[in-house]
């Protein structure tokens, strides 16, 4: 998807690049990197270092970042929203209504991204410094400590004291409970079954999983 | 040695510990953190902290300083392992919500499938889409 984006907009002096947080390696990310050719930057992100740099909460997030480094979008869901809820929890099969929700948004997030790689800063998705601002979710003391416990939690493991990392990475669930990045990555690494994923996300009941995008068009 | 996590990835440092304390030689904290102890306290550029009067025996003694014991005093995030080999020495809310107000999107360096090192700064120039996902 990132790739046929890129491909369209390469002249744009307009560049994709995409990072798997994975702490389980390039191992875990090379199946689907290979299989999209990338010739962008597709990078590895072990320890979760973008999601600290940039306060994010989940994947797929995004940063839109203009030729001078400046950030014109802060971190915000890349183009998804609470659609994927209508899927199967055994199947994973999407009900019509909610893979057409899906699909929607994310055009329009996508249509937004060719009007700012086309248009810089004339385009009405790129914030001004003002607007940016204000959009910025800034982290708390909580998350600032969780990601401490991520970060050690990881080191650990990457050096064979599992369990020991894995409570530093038990403590950081506890101190964010509304990072799913943490969340879900623990849960890989504890290899908890998909159907752990559902029951947190289905005992949200009313309220949203993920974080609203500010686009017309998208809820 | 003693293994200290910063923002710059892991380093081994020649360090005493001793309960919650990591004692480094003043130039190895220096060159770990970028703080640099100075008569006017612990500085970090123009910014400095002063050592906390009457409790001067915490944080410094000749030739060393307890960096676990300023970066507690800095409210940041100070962790270690059971055995003090590993020592986390994070970043606070408030520094990074100030970083991020700037709206310079901080530079990072990560590795593609084949160990190459991409750094954000090399895509100066370009506009970019910087966008997650993962294999879970």
């Amino acid at each position: 998807m990132w790739q046929r984006l890129y491909n369209e907009l390469a002249d744009e002096d307009f560049v994709v690049i995409t990072v798997a947080m994975d702490s389980r390696g390039a191992d875990a990310a090379r199946e689907w990197i290979e299989a999209a050719e990338p010739t962008h930057p597709s990078l590895i992100d072990r320890d979760h270092v973008i999601s600290e740099l940039f306060n994010m909460v989940n994947v797929p997030m995004a940063v839109w970042i203009d030729r001078d480094g400046r950030i014109v979008r802060p971190a915000e869901y890349a183009g998804t929203n609470d659609a994927f809820r209508g899927q199967d929890r055994e199947t994973g099969a999407w009900s019509d209504d909610a893979f057409q929700e899906m699909r929607r948004a994310r055009l329009i997030y996508m249509d937004a991204i060719r009007d700012w790689a086309r248009n810089g800063s004339a385009s009405e998705f790129a914030w001004d410094d003002a607007d940016a601002r204000a959009h910025l979710r800034l982290p708390s003391e909580e998350t600032a400590m969780a990601n401490a416990h991520f970060r050690i939690g990881q080191h650990l493991r990457q050096h064979g004291r599992v369990e020991e990392g894995d409570r530093f990475l038990e403590e950081a669930k506890q101190l964010d409970p509304d990072n799913w990045n943490i969340w879900r990555q623990a849960w890989n690494l504890e290899d908890a079954p998909v159907s752990t994923f559902w029951e947190r996300v289905d005992a949200l009941g009313d309220q949203r999983y993920s974080l609203p995008i500010d686009m017309p068009g998208i809820a | 040695m003693t293994t200290l996590l910063t923002e710059s990835g892991p380093t081994e440092v020649e360090a005493r510990t001793e309960g919650d304390s990591l004692w480094l030689d003043v130039a190895e904290a220096e060159r770990v953190t970028g703080w640099e102890l100075k008569p006017e306290g612990f500085c970090y550029g123009p910014v400095c902290i002063p050592v906390p009067y009457g409790r001067e025996e915490e944080f410094v003694a000749p030739g060393s300083v307890n960096i676990a014991a300023f970066w507690r005093h800095m409210g940041k995030p100070v962790l270690h392992d059971e055995a003090s080999e590993v020592w986390m020495l994070g970043q606070d809310a408030a520094a990074r919500s100030y970083e991020m107000l700037s709206l310079q999107a901080p530079d990072f360096a990560l590795p593609d499938l084949d160990g190459n090192i991409h750094q954000l700064s090399d895509y100066r120039g370009k506009r970019v889409l910087l966008v997650t996902w993962a294999s879970w």
